[in-house]
């Protein structure tokens, strides 16, 4: 009986062509397990969204006084006619989406955490990271003005008719 | 194996080995009248296969045997079942956990997740299902009892060094139970559909929308927009709506509690498997006699299970008779006795304190206040100065730091001794005291002064600026700082750790009590709710 059947060297691992496959065994199944674990989590990423027709029709633009704005709540949407043209402001807060009321001097004020806009939407108080969302218009072939609630314009942006 | 029972079955069976014997031609017949009388007490004893626990033997199988009780040893040290050593928390939210299991289900009979249906459905279980408003308001106390406990019994695993080793990856372990815990008040929070409920989860996930800051500053959120694919993940939409109470509904009722159920059985069988509850060696220098067995008990059977047979530390059974009790029945008495204390609270405060439900959800008008549940509000004051770094950022930094506690801190030192002694004392309320100073005085001139956007100098700075330095990462800095000084003052990280705890634990009460009391509408500052301003 040798004295050091439990020595190290007995156990000494050798790279074996055993040994070679037996790790690429284990990982492709760790692998297989991952990328299908991926595949499986993709399903709670939708692809459409129930609010997938963010095209608003907002009625015809000769219906909006030049120097008036219009609020559409069920879009969260401040329409603005001037003499240039249109712009629409989005009332959704960019701090965390909350809803931005509009005081009596036109700026805006978010009651969740006191983020304060300016009448064209910048920030000027408050942890909002960035300004109201300016949504972009456009004119629907049978001539309504229409906004794009998940589409964005550059701030200043007037849509002219 | 032997059954260890056959010495004491023996008895149970003489009757009708007497029968057998003193008729020689044995009657089926005979046998099957005898067995049937005799077969309530056959079925009693197949259930619970040893006698009465009354010698030392049966009251270890009482514990050994029994599926519920065999995550306990048959023996506890004295120390391990005072109420002084724990104050039972960990039972107290574990009792909780399955209180809420139980109305959870109870609930379920009559909620309908759906958002034309489910606020009139809380009306219903409020008005008209028998018990149901009971049943509801239990839920709710206990779901902030057990957000409540999992933060007071963190609190005694940290003072009484109870995350040293072996016990480090048992406090990681309690870290995930401690943001499954939130994560299943969070998704029980939108389920009422009430105007509360809609606006704090709106608020909830444009929070984990914010990594959005971080993207726009750099430039590329057209390409790679976590924070919104995050936010889309959680509602299943852009706004709160029928996908997002759905998706809310099945994490509440299913993922999150077979989650935290799997995790509670893992922390629990690495209480076994670290050794039982960390307790000091002092704990053992006063001996009471080896309890003395009575005379007639049977004799042990064996003394060594397999683990007897391996080498090395773990499972770190740690247990000689001096010291300790049978757990049946001294410990199961002590457990139950908090399980009875806890069980009596909720159902009192349910009898007299009716969970809150404001109005149907409103997605037109937010609420205002829009205030999330007390244990979110220290958050939600935070959020007030920066949406990515109050909502995400220090809640991870913060989550992570607790967690690497255990591995940054390996001083060895004895464990179950509140604040590691005198010194700890001291450095615990010396940081009570600093962060309750650095807190206070940012809350004051915050409200007093504004930040950097309400200063003419700094109007215009970019939001970064405002993301990287505002009140809540000053104190992340804060703190930080002073726990490194503790560290290089007293040369010892343990001393360091109490402190960096203790700065995390008083900075969220404060802000908590804080958020809770005086703010007000507009998020405004108001000594209390009868100075806010009336619609």
């Amino acid at each position: 009986m040798p004295d050091n059947i439990y020595s190290s060297e007995r156990f000494k691992p050798e790279k074996t062509r055993r040994d070679f496959l037996g790790l690429a065994a284990v990982w492709s199944a760790i692998t297989a397990f991952v990328v299908a674990l991926l595949g499986a989590m993709r399903l709670p990423m939708p692809s459409v969204f129930p609010e997938s027709n963010s095209q608003i029709k907002l009625g015809s633009p000769k219906d909006f006084i030049v120097g008036s704005s219009t609020y559409f709540p069920q879009q969260r949407l401040w329409v603005y006619r001037t003499e240039e043209g249109f712009f629409a402001l989005s009332s959704v807060c960019t701090h965390l989406g909350c809803i931005a009321e509009r005081q009596t001097d036109n700026t805006f004020f978010c009651p969740c955490h006191g983020s304060a806009f300016s009448e064209l939407g910048d920030v000027v108080g408050g942890p909002a990271p960035k300004g109201l969302t300016w949504v972009a218009l456009s004119i629907s072939p049978e001539g309504q003005l229409v906004a794009d609630t998940l589409k964005e314009v550059d701030t200043g942006a007037i849509f002219k008719v | 194996m032997t059954n260890p029972n056959e010495t004491l079955n023996k008895k149970s069976d003489s009757n009708s080995d007497g029968v057998d014997q003193s008729s020689s031609e044995s009657n089926a017949i005979k046998d099957f009248i005898s067995n049937l009388k005799s077969s309530p007490k056959e079925f009693k004893d197949s259930v619970v296969r040893h006698g009465k626990p009354t010698s030392s033997r049966a009251k270890s199988q009482a514990v050994f045997t029994n599926f519920f009780l065999h995550i306990l040893p048959v023996r506890m040290h004295v120390r391990s079942i005072k109420a002084t050593t724990t104050l039972g928390l960990g039972v107290v939210t574990f009792v909780l956990f399955i209180i809420l299991c139980f109305t959870g289900v109870l609930l379920m009979v009559y909620y309908k997740p759906s958002v034309d249906q489910a606020y009139d459905s809380m009306l219903d279980i409020s008005n008209v299902v028998p018990t149901g408003r009971w049943m509801r308001n239990v839920h709710r106390w206990a779901a902030h009892g057990m957000v409540a406990c999992v933060i007071l019994h963190m609190a005694r695993a940290f003072y009484t060094s109870a995350y040293k080793k072996p016990r480090q990856f048992n406090w990681v372990v309690g870290m995930i139970l401690f943001c499954l815990t939130l994560g299943l008040s969070f998704t029980g929070y939108l389920l009422p559909w009430d105007q509360l409920a809609f606006w704090a989860v709106t608020i909830g996930a444009n929070i984990a929308q914010s990594p959005r800051e971080l993207t726009d500053a750099l430039g590329v959120t057209q390409w790679f927009d976590i924070g919104g694919m995050q936010k889309e993940v959680l509602l299943g939409a852009h706004y709160v709506g029928q996908e997002a109470l759905t998706r809310f509904y099945v994490l509440h009722v299913m993922v999150l509690p077979v989650l935290t159920a799997i995790f509670i059985a893992i922390h629990f069988w690495r209480i076994r498997k670290d050794g039982g509850l960390a307790r000091p060696a002092s704990a053992d220098e006063v001996t009471t006699s080896v309890p003395s067995v009575p005379s007639d008990d049977p004799p042990p059977l064996k003394t060594w299970g397999l683990m007897g047979l391996m080498k090395g530390k773990t499972p770190a059974v740690n247990l000689e008779l001096k010291n300790t009790v049978t757990t049946w029945p001294n410990a199961v008495y002590v457990i139950g006795a908090a399980s009875m204390i806890t069980v009596l609270c909720v159902v009192l405060l349910g009898v007299f304190f009716d969970a809150p439900l404001s109005e149907k959800a409103n997605p037109a008008v937010p609420e205002n206040p829009a205030k999330a549940p007390w244990y979110f509000l220290g958050l939600q004051e935070l959020v007030s100065y920066s949406a990515l770094m109050g909502g995400v950022g220090i809640p991870i930094i913060v989550m992570l730091g607790l967690a690497l506690v255990p591995y940054l801190d390996r001083e060895k030192e004895e464990t179950g001794i509140w604040f590691s002694g005198k010194r700890g004392r001291r450095v615990a309320l010396y940081s009570a005291l600093f962060t309750a100073g650095v807190v206070l005085f940012m809350l004051w001139f915050t409200v007093s002064f504004g930040w950097l956007r309400n200063w003419e100098a700094t109007a215009d700075v970019p939001q970064m600026v405002i993301s990287i330095f505002n009140p809540g990462t000053i104190y992340v800095v804060l703190f930080a700082a002073w726990s490194i000084g503790v560290v290089k003052k007293t040369n010892s990280t343990r001393m360091g750790a109490i402190a960096l705890f203790t700065c995390f634990l008083v900075s969220f009460l404060i802000l908590t009590y804080f958020a809770t009391v005086h703010r007000g509408p507009n998020w405004d500052f108001y000594w209390s709710e009868s100075d806010w301003p009336v619609h």
